[in-house]
């Protein structure tokens, strides 16, 4: 397959060359096909019911025909047995049918239910398996559009598609075969019919997909869009961006309404072109059944009886434009599914998983090199030793690069070159629960996630009891607050954490971390919003976590800015330009006169 | 759950938006209904052309006429079904665009707090889903209602011309039916909220699985995400299918009915047959067009089901709209003569929404002078960035007033206030777009000066060595950048607005003690002449400020300047000092945890 269409690669392009529009269709269908798979008992079972409720359907009408044909003549002469039979039939028709009907109704949605589901949690798993990289330049916008919007697509085909393409093409088969027994020469006429219908599907397939590919890719954007608003609603209000971003969304819609008009227009020549070459092939088979009657070579009745099946025969070319539209629409988008799902993620899972259950955590940077993606190198050349219940202090400018340092340790980014082991094991080698029982960090932004207090503490231990998820917001100096909140550690915190304040969030996200109790703590400017008193709070219940058990001190790497926390560190690191430029205990660097020595002055100076 | 409305009520509302389409949407509904017509013909009028005019040894003339007719009405039927295509899809997807920027126009206009309390996803999919289904609702499934309705109605009176008898057996099934129909309303429409809500949630955890990405994979909890989410989404397939299992009963019912009817009539109409009170030709003709309406009746139980729906993703759609906006500029706005930044606290009590009777800020009195440098100090959680949230009105007070310049802020015109006083928020964000207009976002000129200006007070240069300089994309669509680098294009962009009033929460937290330095040395100048209301956790940042106001318990306790409060309030010494040793009047349980921590320390 062309490296160009590749995954979510080119996502946006709606007008892919002709091999390039290939892999991404076959791609498509594959994904279609691997949901079917699991549930291809069902599927057919479906058409069965299907299948089975149209035969009871016919049963119908034949025994109108029975009771006026027989049971009349019969009853007229007294006998009602054939009448008691015919209507006795028919109401075991009548239940057949409904019953069928109902059956396949509830069939249907718990195929395209089961289809769904399955999809939904594959995307879902994926997205989160995907490495941050991706994260980064794919949005959660668009995320949510392919959760959202593109299965909706993939809905509305499985809803309405696998009944009307079966009972459509049974009646279809059915008709067909009852015209080729009338007269076969008006069944190759009616079989002709089939060749400009060919080209009108396919003049229509081809249009349709880029209209269709185009509207994926514009209700992505218009997703993308809505998605950034709402979440940055404080600042749009603040910042007056609303005309703005009115327009743009105006702007936006009216483009998602243009593709709309031009795949349904399309649709709108397609239909009435397959309604029209039917009823041209009616005109056709009369034209030609007629002669042949004024010649003598065809009965009435039977040119009669042909040209009313020719006209039944096309009647569910109709639904038969409607599956196919929608086939085309769940396709473009289910293209854009399946590039997610096929993209790999940067940072993987490893083939023979070393584990390490118990880590002392000694971390080892040796010859590490990194940069984001392809930009420039952010970390040149690092060669560092952390023994295990080290607490490393990492100071330096902003934009030095502590925090991809940080980012490395918890394995969100794989080294560009060189190793970074835990204990002597490479990061990439351990196995990934291992990894992250191992090492935890809090990172830069505290994010809580919508639910109550205790089950964003509970995170850090997802087992963990009440009330050691009450000790961890104790030990951090957080169970006061919590214990005031309308229902205390089950208040619901609201999405992002908003409802309580950002120093608030930042203890319930320390909280996590205390709960983890990892080997290896990463802390990054997890106390920047908070005030002194609680910092210190926070501190205290840091000191008793890293002195954890008498045997073996934790190992922790501290991110912060307010010195007060470096102080106490057993060694700092000074990082510049994503290169390690002092290194010592607090005392030797003060007493150095180097950067930090004049970063602790400026920090000293500031504190009064 | 709000409360159920009657389908006509919810769907009414609809009216005003498709008013201008209604023309329109007759035509469409008229080519429907001629397009079934001729299709409904065209049997007929072979029947009549075979049994007359094609007999043996007829003229050839009659075969082309009768060919040509067939064609005819064949091209009728398919430009029709073109047409009601044509006649509806432009207008039905001109109102899906016209709700759905109205929607989105109303939710930016929406309080703050109306956003605290909803999840995206649930905005999101009233939206794009409710709104593309009311579309194809009303472009198909109105119209189909309606012409499936009176083909109906139509076929029932034929039915009655040709046997009243049989016609009032037919019509016997329509009385359960329309009983069974009432019970499917309320169930379906129920189950039908149920789905789209839970929809709407699920797109919710989709959003925050996303954005809280760092947290998942920094406990590795990606697998406890998952599992919520399945549970989420099972129940979603549960709901489905619990409609579909209503529908399938409604479409049993429609179906069984009528055919029971339908079988009734057969041996009824066999014994008045023979007992001669009808014609065969009646009852063949009566059992035709029974044929021809069993469908549009099964039909109905699909349409029902699809109005239903398009009725709750109306009533979604209001539920939204109908929300009042509390943050309004007044009918006559005022102004202040002149525009010096006074910024006035007046008795200003605040409560959020879901804590009415718990005011976060109580009595606030607080008077920042014109080009003052006011810092707000107070432990985490007091209410500062309430309190600071209140001077733009993204909430607004809930007694007493806030006034600039001695007007109170709620007679200005919010835009208007708005230009006047620009935020640094603690959690910065950025949006999608290059650096500069992220900065300029607020400027009243966007001229490069005051890009460069704005940088530079903020320290931001780092932006011209991004990869494309200050039009680098960044936000969510474009690069990432540090804690501190995001902290400081945000301070810039308050700077860059050039307000009168200037309200930073904590915008110095990331930085480093140098930057910081920088930072203040720069941001000194520019305060001199704006009022400044500034968030400090740090003496540092304090140290940029005039006077201090110290926030406790919701109240301003002490207002000073920083030595002076030193000197006098234990309290700020507490929240502020981190030299002085711990104050002992501290919670007897906090110093007790904090002897324990130290003795595990040592
Ligand atoms: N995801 C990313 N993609 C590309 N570049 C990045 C990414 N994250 C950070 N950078 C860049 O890498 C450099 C180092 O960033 P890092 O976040 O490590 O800094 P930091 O030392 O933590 O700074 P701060 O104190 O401001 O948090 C910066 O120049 C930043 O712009
Ligand atoms: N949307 C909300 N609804 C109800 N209560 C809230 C809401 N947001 C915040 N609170 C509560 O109001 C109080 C004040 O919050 P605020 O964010 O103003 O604190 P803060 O002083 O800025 O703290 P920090 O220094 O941590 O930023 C907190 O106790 C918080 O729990
Ligand atoms: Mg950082
Ligand atoms: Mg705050």
């Amino acid at each position: 397959m062309s490296t160009a269409t590749f995954g979510t690669a080119n996502e946006d392009n709606a007008h892919l060359s002709k091999s390039d529009s290939r892999a991404v269709r076959r791609r498509s269908l594959a994904l279609l096909g691997s949901l079917i798979r699991p549930v291809r008992v069902r599927f057919w079972l479906t058409i069965a019911m299907v299948v089975l409720s149209q035969a009871a359907r016919v049963a119908g009408p034949a025994l109108i025909a029975f009771g006026i044909d027989h049971a009349l003549p019969a009853l007229r002469t007294g006998d009602n047995v054939p009448l008691v039979f015919t209507g006795v039939a028919y109401l075991l028709a009548a239940i057949a049918t409904a019953g069928l009907t109902a059956l396949y109704v509830i069939s249907t949605a718990r195929l395209s239910q089961a289809m769904l589901l399955d999809l939904r949690v594959r995307v879902f798993r994926h997205t989160q398996r995907l490495s941050l990289e991706f994260h980064e330049k794919y949005t959660s916008g668009r995320i949510i559009a392919r959760q959202t919007s593109d299965l909706e697509a993939l809905r509305e085909l499985l809803d309405s598609g696998v009944s009307s393409l079966a009972s459509g093409m049974l009646f279809m088969a059915f008709t067909a075969a009852t015209i080729f027994a009338l007269d076969w020469r008006s069944g190759l006429l009616v079989l002709a019919a089939g060749v400009p219908m060919f080209f009108l599907s396919r003049w229509y397939q081809k249009h349709s997909q880029i209209a269709f590919r185009e509207s994926r890719v514009v209700s992505a954007r218009l997703i993308v869009h809505f998605v950034e608003t709402m979440t940055g609603i404080r600042a749009v209000k603040a910042f007056r961006k609303e005309k703005e971003n009115s327009e743009t969304y105006g702007k936006l819609a009216e483009d998602y309404r243009l593709v709309t008009v031009r795949s349904i227009n399309l649709n709108g020549i397609f239909q009435p072109g397959l309604v029209l070459i039917g009823n041209v092939c009616v005109a056709v088979v009369l034209l030609v059944g007629g002669f042949r009657v004024l010649g003598g070579g065809l009965a009435v009745g039977v040119l009669l009886a042909l040209i009313l099946s020719t006209k039944r025969f096309f009647q569910p070319v109709d639904q038969m434009a409607m599956f196919y539209n929608s086939f085309q629409s769940a396709q473009a988008a289910l293209e854009k599914v399946s590039g997610l799902l096929e993209e790999v993620p940067t940072v993987l899972p490893p083939k023979n998983p070393v584990s390490l259950p118990a880590a002392k955590g000694s971390v080892d940077f040796n010859d590490v090199e990194f940069r984001y993606g392809d930009g420039p190198l952010v970390v040149p050349r690092l060669d560092l030793h952390i023994p295990a219940g080290q607490t490393v202090a990492l100071v330096g400018q902003t934009g030095a690069g502590k925090s991809t340092l940080a980012k490395l340790i918890a394995r969100f980014y794989d080294v560009t070159s060189g190793t970074l082991t835990l204990d002597g094991v490479d990061l990439r080698e351990l196995a990934t629960a291992d990894l992250r029982r191992n090492i935890v960090m809090v990172t830069q932004e505290a994010f809580l996630f919508s639910g109550s207090v205790a089950d964003n503490i509970a995170l850090g231990r997802p087992e963990a009891s009440r009330d050691e998820i009450e000790e961890a917001a104790k030990a951090v100096g957080a169970h006061d607050f919590i214990l005031e909140l309308p229902e205390g550690y089950d208040t619901d915190v609201n999405k992002r954490g908003g409802r309580v304040s950002s120093g608030q969030r930042q203890l319930i996200s320390f909280a996590r971390a205390f709960l983890a109790r990892p080997a290896v703590l990463i802390l990054d400017e997890a106390t920047s919003s908070l005030d002194i008193p609680s910092e210190r709070l926070v501190q205290a219940g840091l000191a008793r976590l890293l002195a954890g058990t008498e045997s073996a001190r934790r190992t922790a790497l501290i991110i912060a800015h307010r010195l007060s926390t470096v102080e106490t560190a057993d060694r700092v690191l000074v990082v510049h330009d994503g290169r390690i430029v002092e290194d010592g205990t607090p005392e030797e660097l003060i007493g150095g006169g180097g950067r930090f020595a004049d970063l602790h002055g400026a920090w000293k100076d500031s504190l009064v | 759950m709000s409360k159920q409305t009657s389908f006509f009520r919810s769907i009414s509302r609809l009216y005003p938006h498709v008013r201008p389409i209604i023309p329109r949407l007759l035509l469409g509904l008229l080519s429907a209904l001629l397009a079934s017509v001729v299709a409904l013909t065209i049997p007929q009028v072979l029947r009549v052309l075979v049994n007359t005019a094609l007999q043996p040894g007829g003229a050839p003339e009659a075969v082309w006429t009768s060919a040509g007719a067939i064609l005819l009405l064949g091209a009728a039927e398919a430009v029709l079904v073109a047409l009601r295509r044509q006649f509806v899809i432009n207008p039905a997807t001109t109102v899906e665009t016209r709700m759905r920027v109205s929607l989105y126009d109303h939710l930016q206009e929406l309080t703050v707090s109306f956003h605290d309390r909803w999840g995206s996803g649930q905005l999101l999919s009233r939206a794009m889903t409710d709104l593309n289904f009311l579309r194809r609702w009303m472009a198909f499934g109105a119209i189909m209602l309606v012409v499936t309705t009176l083909t109906v109605v139509i076929g029932i009176v034929a039915m009655f011309t040709m046997s009243w008898q049989l016609a009032l057996i037919f019509l016997a099934a329509a009385v359960p039916i329309t009983i069974n129909s009432f019970r499917f309303r309320t169930r379906f429409s129920k189950v039908a909220r149920r789905s789209q809500d839970q929809a709407g949630d699920l797109a919710t955890t989709v959003e925050e699985s996303v954005h809280g990405i760092r947290v998942l994979k920094a406990f590795g909890r990606s697998r406890e995400a998952l599992e919520t989410f399945n549970e989420q989404a099972e129940e979603l397939r549960q709901t489905e299918i619990a409609k579909a299992r209503h529908q399938a009963t409604f479409t049993m019912v429609v179906t069984l009915l009528p055919e029971l009817a339908l079988g009734a009539g057969l041996v009824v109409g066999i014994m008045l047959c023979a007992s001669g009170q009808l014609s065969i030709g009646a009852l063949v003709a009566f059992f035709a067009t029974a044929a021809v309406i069993a469908s549009p009746v099964e039909f109905s139980g699909m349409l029902l089901a699809m109005a239903l729906t398009a009725k709750t993703a109306v009533d979604r759609h209001y539920e939204v709209m109908d929300t009042q906006n509390t943050i309004t500029s007044p009918a006559e706005p005022r102004h202040p003569g002149e525009l010096a930044g006074a910024l006035h606290f007046n008795n200003a009590t605040f409560a959020f929404e879901d804590a009415p009777d718990k005011p976060i800020l109580r009595d606030i009195t607080l008077d920042i002078r014109p080009g003052e440098t006011m810092a707000l100090v107070g432990i985490t959680g007091s209410g500062k960035s309430a309190l600071i949230q209140l001077v733009p009105r993204l909430y607004d007070v809930t007694s007493g007033a806030i006034t600039i310049d001695g007007v109170d802020i709620r007679d200005f015109e919010v835009e208007e206030l708005r230009r006047i006083v620009a935020v640094a928020f603690e959690d910065t964000t950025l949006f999608s777009n290059s650096v500069r207009d992220n900065v300029l976002l607020g400027a009243p000129v966007r001229t490069e000066e005051v890009l460069e200006e704005a940088l530079d007070v903020a320290q931001a240069h780092f932006s011209y060595s991004l990869p494309q300089g200050v039009d680098t994309l960044i936000g969510e669509e474009g690069l990432s950048l540090s804690g501190g680098q995001r902290q400081r294009i945000a301070l810039a962009r308050a700077i860059a607005a050039r307000p009168r009033v200037l309200v930073l929460d904590d915008p110095l937290s990331a930085l480093d003690v140098h930057t910081e330095e920088l930072v203040e040395a720069r941001l000194r100048e520019v305060l001199k002449y704006t009022t400044t209301l500034i968030v400090a956790h740090r003496p540092s940042t304090v140290a940029l400020a005039d006077r201090v106001a110290l926030l406790e318990d919701g109240r301003i306790t002490a207002v000073g300047t920083h030595t002076e409060l030193l000197a006098s309030n234990q309290h700020y010494r507490y929240v502020i000092a981190s030299l002085d040793s711990e104050p002992r009047d501290l919670d007897s349980e906090l110093s007790a945890l904090e002897d324990q921590a130290e003795e595990v320390t040592r």
